[in-house]
């Protein structure tokens, strides 16, 4: 929740600079430059996308039922280690966990896909289960004393009610997915990365910035499309955005 | 009907063992209401949950119009009973239509049917369906919500209700009204219910009986005017408050002892006439002027009668305030002491002179409990004396 107001207040500078930034760079001749890549912009983008999405709904996918199953009861000693666990994950920086998977898998496509799902993970696990736990006890006891079974109640009354946290969760994930993903061309994972790395390399800032306003128009439109998914898929009774 | 059979929960905690509910026998007959009234932390809730089996009896057996709780599906068990809790419960996420038809799409009810009951209930408690099906329950105050709260356990029309301190969150003004509410609705559809409260004067004012909880144990079973004027001991004695007598006021209504008065004037009689028919008919301080219609407009004091010459309309004074048939006696005094007054004139629906309450009507009555209930007490204490 305080995500959305934070980035909200952001809107509107980050747009101003984008717009000057556009600006400065059509008058140097930037963009003809960047234009040269057109082809390159394009099937990096691509794969940059494919990347994404991939690797993303991976750790949706796993991530919600894994938050969910340790949210329940019966796993509540399992769940305080796993989440232990979890948080020491997160502090590992996302090259570490790059190169782990690296030298799991080797290089290519599958590794960058499995340590871009590794990194996304955490935050939908730890969103989907706080979110959950912190569902207050008496909905819980309104839910089952009204006469609703557990999976009725998981369904209709605790998921809904922790949408907000489970999507605050995604939004990190995709967030920190987005931005990693350029990482993976070192380990083959090619992607707009390719254009980055190997703009540093060649001191072809054309060819790096390239590259790198790509991504950066890549992150802010996943976020822009969560966030529109969570202000369409949450209630309005407990939608902060709608109220 | 509900019947608790040597009910019993004890919890083992951090602190020792604790018996929450100590072989509870009680029966609720068919639609009355029950209040477990007790201080904080003497098992009410506890056997509460017990007979919705959100807590499982340690041992002793619930029945439920002679079924033994614990034969049935618990799920299918908790759908035929209503469930209120003080934290009302409302599901944030949905509207209150969705709120309100909970049960009857888990028990499967088509769509037309349960859209029709909510609109419906919302009537029974002055909610305009237009307005409120479509709202969340954010954007209900707290009374409305829990009227919220107390039409979804409602909704499948199940023969029990159980509310564990439902209108404990609820500012003084507004819980006055949704008990009343509740009343009303009770009086039409007959529930048996068991309701949870700590407060003596919402149980007075609610219950058919009262079951008094102390540390697990149910010390006595009564109904309010007998736990009123025979408390079974000094707790109970205490826990119902010195001012039981006032107390017992609230649970007789103004038709109880209402004097009929006979004798009136029109505002066109002469004072004289009032003064005669006020020493015929043995009133000592006043004669009560009505209109063609039988309606009380005011008074003529016997003092302005004797010393005062002239037709009664010019030399009454106004009525202060009027009292209802159905208004308890606890209110009337009040009006009473408000108005210093000594009598009160009582009119019909229709605002007719039915007759008058006096103080000395009420005192009178407060002076039977006292003697009952003293000769009773002495009774007791031989009894306990004796063996
Ligand atoms: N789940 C529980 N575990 C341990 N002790 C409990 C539990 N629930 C209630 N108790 C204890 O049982 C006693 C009765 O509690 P409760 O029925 O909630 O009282 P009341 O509703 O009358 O205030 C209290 O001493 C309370 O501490
Ligand atoms: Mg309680």
């Amino acid at each position: 929740m305080k995500g959305l107001g934070t980035s909200r207040f952001f809107q509107l500078p980050v747009l101003i600079g984008v717009f000057l930034l556009g600006v400065y760079l059509q008058r140097s001749g930037l963009i003809d430059g960047m234009l040269y890549y057109w082809e390159d912009i394009v099937y990096l983008t691509n794969q940059h996308i494919q990347l994404t999405i991939i690797s993303g709904s991976l750790a949706i996918a796993v991530g919600l039922p894994l938050g969910i199953v340790l949210s329940r009861p019966r796993f509540i000693k399992v769940s305080e280690w796993a989440m232990q666990g979890l948080n020491i994950g997160t502090t590992i920086p996302t090259l570490a966990i790059l190169a782990l998977s690296m030298s799991l898998l080797g290089i290519g496509f599958v590794p960058s896909v499995f340590g871009l799902f590794i990194a996304s993970l955490l935050p939908i696990v730890r969103n989907t289960y706080t979110g959950l736990l912190g569902i207050p006890a008496h909905l819980k006891e309104s839910a089952s004393g009204i006469g609703m079974s557990a999976g009725q109640m998981l369904l209709r009354v605790e998921i809904p009610n922790a949408a907000n946290v489970i999507f605050a969760g995604i939004r990190t994930a995709l967030a920190i997915n987005v931005g990693t993903v350029p990482l993976v061309f070192l380990i083959g994972g090619g992607g707009l990365g390719e254009l980055i790395f190997t703009g540093i390399d060649l001191f072809d800032t054309e060819m790096m910035l390239a590259g790198a306003l790509m991504t950066a128009l890549l992150a802010i439109t996943v976020d822009i499309l969560v966030a529109a998914c969570a202000f369409l898929m949450v209630p309005r009774g407990i939608n902060p955005s709608r109220a | 009907m509900i019947t608790l059979d040597n009910l019993t929960k004890i919890f083992d905690t951090d602190r020792g063992v604790v018996s929450a509910a100590d072989h509870i026998n009680m029966e609720v007959p068919q639609g009355e209401i029950c209040v477990l009234l007790g201080p904080s932390g003497c098992g009410k809730t506890t056997t509460l949950k017990m007979v919705n089996r959100i807590i499982t009896p340690t041992s002793g057996r619930v029945l439920i119009n002679g079924k033994d709780t614990s034969e049935q599906d618990t799920v299918s068990l908790r759908r035929s009973i209503g469930y209120v809790i003080q934290q009302i419960g409302l599901f944030p996420n949905m509207t209150i239509e969705e709120n309100i038809s909970i049960v009857p799409k888990l028990i499967g009810w088509d769509k037309s049917r349960y859209l029709k009951r909510a609109s419906e209930l919302l009537e029974m408690v002055a909610m305009d369906p237009a307005i409120f099906l479509k709202r969340y329950p954010n954007e209900l105050s707290g009374g409305q919500q829990q009227r919220i709260g107390v039409i979804r356990a409602l909704a499948a029309d199940p023969p029990v209700m159980l509310m564990d301190e439902p209108f404990g969150a609820i500012d003084p003004i507004n819980r006055e009204v949704i008990q009343d509410e509740f009343l009303k609705l009770h009086r039409e559809l007959k529930k048996t219910v068991m309701f949870v409260s700590h407060d003596i004067d919402e149980a007075v004012k609610m219950a058919d009986r009262i079951a008094i909880f102390k540390e697990g144990k149910l010390i006595q079973y009564d109904t309010p005017d007998d736990i009123l004027s025979h408390p079974i001991n000094d707790f109970v004695k205490g826990f119902v408050g010195r001012d039981r007598a006032l107390k017992r006021l609230q649970l007789v209504t103004v038709a109880e002892v209402l004097e009929t008065e006979s004798s009136v004037v029109t505002a066109e009689d002469s004072l004289a006439t009032a003064l005669q028919r006020m020493t015929d008919a043995g009133y000592e301080r006043a004669i009560i002027v009505v209109d063609g219609d039988g309606r009380p407009v005011g008074y003529v004091s016997r003092s302005v009668a004797t010393t005062t010459k002239g037709n009664c309309g010019q030399h009454s004074y106004n009525l202060r305030t009027l009292v209802r048939p159905e208004d308890d006696l606890r209110t009337v005094a009040s009006k009473m002491f408000t108005h210093d007054a000594t009598w009160l004139p009582c009119v019909s629906e229709h605002g007719k002179l039915m007759g008058v309450v006096t103080q000395r009507g009420i005192t009178h009555h407060l002076g039977a409990t006292y003697k009952s209930s003293h000769a009773k007490e002495q009774n007791l204490q031989h009894a306990r004396v004796a063996p």
